[in-house]
């Protein structure tokens, strides 16, 4: 699960690591608002206002409405004309960005609508850095990540410059040593205040991953100031969402605006779904059965509409509301159900189907294949449900089926 | 002869609710060899099961069979009293990567867990605690493992198994049946099947399993079957090529798959750009291995690799 920056900033704030102050504003009044105060605690005249939404580039993206606008605008009308300038700077432009539609490299073309900004205080910086804590599968732990190279893609970084970035591997029976920390502070060229500081953030950004659960931490830029803090300037969190049980606190800052509909309401049903282009959608169970269905289809020449995996224990309820949600994909045109029982039955199978199609009709071509634990009584209620259902001998079958029927 | 498990395998139940009941009744259908169950608030009592055999399985039973399980409310008593040397764990996710540990602490030599959706960090823990034991866990998040006509772990249909001499290790569960039925249906059958699951952080991994299939005189060849994610896979290959002296065929899940989407399981995302499903299928063919196109092909894969 992801959730936005200022999210994430109160998050980290609240476990003693240092980011700028700001305030979340849903109206143009609220971001007017938010200015006077952030320019008198912080005595900086800038200000910067920042689109929320969960898709990164956000400061290079610009809104389909106003080109020339970027998601993140650093407002500096208030150096000369003080708190009133700045003020009605922020009018315009968050006039302009609420309600607009941001365009980023991570947003795809149809970019996505800017419902919420953060207002936050302008900082000072001397140097821009890169931290993130992902998991390393390979070790089998969370590894921090640095960099000096602040402001770029990491992941550009590491393919041309893998030397600039350091790692440390949290033992989860220790957290990050203290070793560690000033290894890290020291490999970023940090001294004096700027390395004390430095140390503390890393020390508790990777105590802050293990108690929140993060699936990754990413903060690019870090930044140190002129005055030698070290200090969040952006922050991108996600969680991993069999732990979100113990987090009550996160779980309730999920923006479902920022999530496909349809994927939520899968996720109501406890189906793992997720919305593609193509025009074949598909019901299987197992992820890899579901995502290599996917690869079938593409590979005879189809274009899957969706991933959907209803999962071991699915119940016919699940596997009806599954149907549901595939047929209302207007792109649709063909079904492929493609099952092999394990503890899946397949006459829970079919009998989710058929009372699927007997609920919302079925206007377009449907293959089945079943295999598996009960696949001849599945296959049985299938045949005697007078449903025009075509079967498959195997998924190579089948997906060569649905995609002729479906042309 | 087979991997991991067969007819001396004793074992133990963790989690005895309603999943943990039904995958007993099977595997006692089957013919496993299942000696007690940990489940605290049940502590003392038995569990009674009665069936059809499977014949599928263990050959040579009556059509019927019954046991009565005794429940333990420590894996410590219950090895004890049973002489356990595997445990299947069904513990729901919050509480499985403890059973896992309680497991090991007791020093079950193999821990198969099938739960699914426990949390990473958990599973970090786990890793870690049985770092320094000797001790293997399978999964968490998978299947099991069965040795056709020996013993069935985990929740996979025993009739699609028949024994033979291919290896089989996978991430994913249904894809591991796929492969199982074709090798059931072109003859080669199987040694043993291994799950090893589709979490990101998990016991056993692909270098362990082909280096048990590599020793193992009866199997002749492995299927591997890995998905987007992670570099299980590559590395795999590295030690194929440096090690394996048995002809490998392989499928990986995931080529349409868009990059930063979790596919169902926890572990199969593309991230970052690293993970692909292209770059594993390269480094599968770079070491000899022959990639089946489809999951259909996979039983037609391993005769070539065989034939080659």
């Amino acid at each position: 699960m992801k959730i936005h920056e200022y999210q994430a900033k109160q998050l980290m704030k609240a476990r003693g690591i240092s980011v700028p102050e700001g305030h979340v504003a849903t109206s143009v009044d609220e971001a007017v608002a938010a200015v006077r105060p952030l320019i008198e605690a912080s005595g900086n005249p800038v200000v910067v206002v920042k689109s929320q939404i969960h898709a990164g580039g956000r400061g290079k993206g610009r809104f389909k409405e106003h080109s020339e606008l970027g998601g993140v605008t650093v407002v500096t009308a208030g150096i000369s004309g003080g708190p009133e300038a700045a003020e009605a700077a922020v009018r315009e432009l968050a006039g302009n960005m609420l309600g607009s539609t941001l365009v980023t490299i991570q947003t795809g073309d149809e970019g996505k609508q800017v419902n919420r900004l953060y207002i936050e205080q302008g900082i000072d910086i001397a140097t821009e850095l890169y931290v993130s804590v992902v998991l390393d599968r390979s070790s089998s732990r969370n590894i921090l990540m640095v960099s000096t190279e602040g402001g770029t893609e990491i992941e550009e970084v590491a393919e041309h410059t893998p030397e600039k970035i350091l790692r440390a591997e949290i033992d989860p029976a220790i957290g990050l040593a203290n070793f560690q920390s000033a290894d890290l502070a020291h490999g970023l060229g940090l001294t004096g205040d700027a390395a004390k500081n430095g140390q503390r953030f890393l020390k508790a950004l990777a105590a802050a991953a293990v108690e929140l659960d993060t699936d990754m931490i990413e903060i690019n830029p870090l930044v140190v100031t002129t005055d030698g803090d070290v200090m969040a300037l952006d922050g991108k969190m996600s969680f991993d969402s069999n732990a979100l049980f113990r987090h009550p606190d996160v779980e309730a800052m999920r923006d479902e605006s920022e999530e496909d509909p349809a994927e939520l309401e899968a996720a109501e049903h406890d189906l793992s779904f997720i919305k593609l282009d193509g025009s074949i959608g598909c019901m299987v169970n197992g992820a890899g059965l579901a995502m290599s269905t996917m690869d079938v289809i593409k590979y005879v020449g189809g274009e899957p509409a969706n991933f959907l995996d209803v999962g071991g224990g699915a119940t016919a309820e699940k596997v009806t509301a599954a149907f549901k949600i595939i047929t209302k994909d207007p792109n649709v045109k063909g079904i492929f159900v493609n099952i092999f029982g394990g503890i899946m039955k397949c006459d829970t199978i079919a009998n989710g189907v058929v009372q699927a199609v007997k609920e919302v009709g079925l206007e377009v071509p449907l293959v089945v294949r079943l295999e598996g634990t009960n696949v001849e009584l599945g296959k049985q209620i299938i045949d005697e449900s007078g449903l025009n259902v075509v079967s498959a001998t195997d998924m190579s079958d089948g997906a060569r089926k649905i995609v002729e029927l479906a042309s | 002869m087979s991997v991991l498990v067969d007819t001396n395998t004793r074992v133990l139940v963790q989690g005895m609710g309603r999943t943990g009941r039904f995958h007993t009744d099977t595997a006692l259908a089957y013919g496993t060899n299942m000696v007690g169950a940990v489940h605290p608030s049940k502590a003392g009592t038995v569990e009674h099961f009665e069936g059809e055999t499977d014949h599928s399985g263990v050959q040579g039973r009556p059509d019927t069979y019954a046991a009565d399980l005794p429940v333990f409310r420590s894996v410590s008593e219950a090895a004890e009293a049973t002489g356990a040397n595997a445990s299947v764990i069904y513990v729901p996710p919050p509480f499985a990567a403890d059973a896992i540990m309680e497991a090991a602490s007791v020093g079950i030599e193999l821990i198969i867990c099938i739960t699914e959706g426990i949390p990473v960090a958990d599973m970090v823990i786990a890793k870690r605690y049985l770092s320094d034991k000797n001790v293997r866990l399978v999964g968490p998040n998978c299947p099991g493992v069965i040795t056709p006509q020996q013993c069935k772990i985990g929740i996979m249909p025993g009739y699609i198994h028949t024994p033979g001499k291919i290896g089989v290790v996978s991430r994913s569960g249904t894809l591991t049946y796929e492969a199982v039925f074709q090798l059931t249906n072109n003859g080669l059958g199987q040694t043993t099947a291994i799950g090893i699951g589709g979490d990101p952080v998990n016991g056993t991994n692909f270098v362990d399993c082909l280096a048990m299939f590599n020793d193992d005189p009866e199997t002749e060849g492995v299927i591997m079957i890995g998905e987007i994610g992670g570099t299980a896979e590559e590395e795999a290959a590295e030690w194929i090529k440096a090690n394996m002296t048995k002809p490998v065929a392989g499928f990986i899940a995931g080529t349409t798959a868009p990059p930063g989407k979790r596919m169902g399981h926890a572990g199969a995302i593309i991230s970052g750009g690293k993970g692909t499903a292209a770059d594993k299928i390269s480094a599968l063919e770079g070491a000899g291995i022959t990639v089946a196109a489809t999951p259909t092909d996979m039983g037609t894969a391993m005769l070539e690799a065989l034939a080659r």
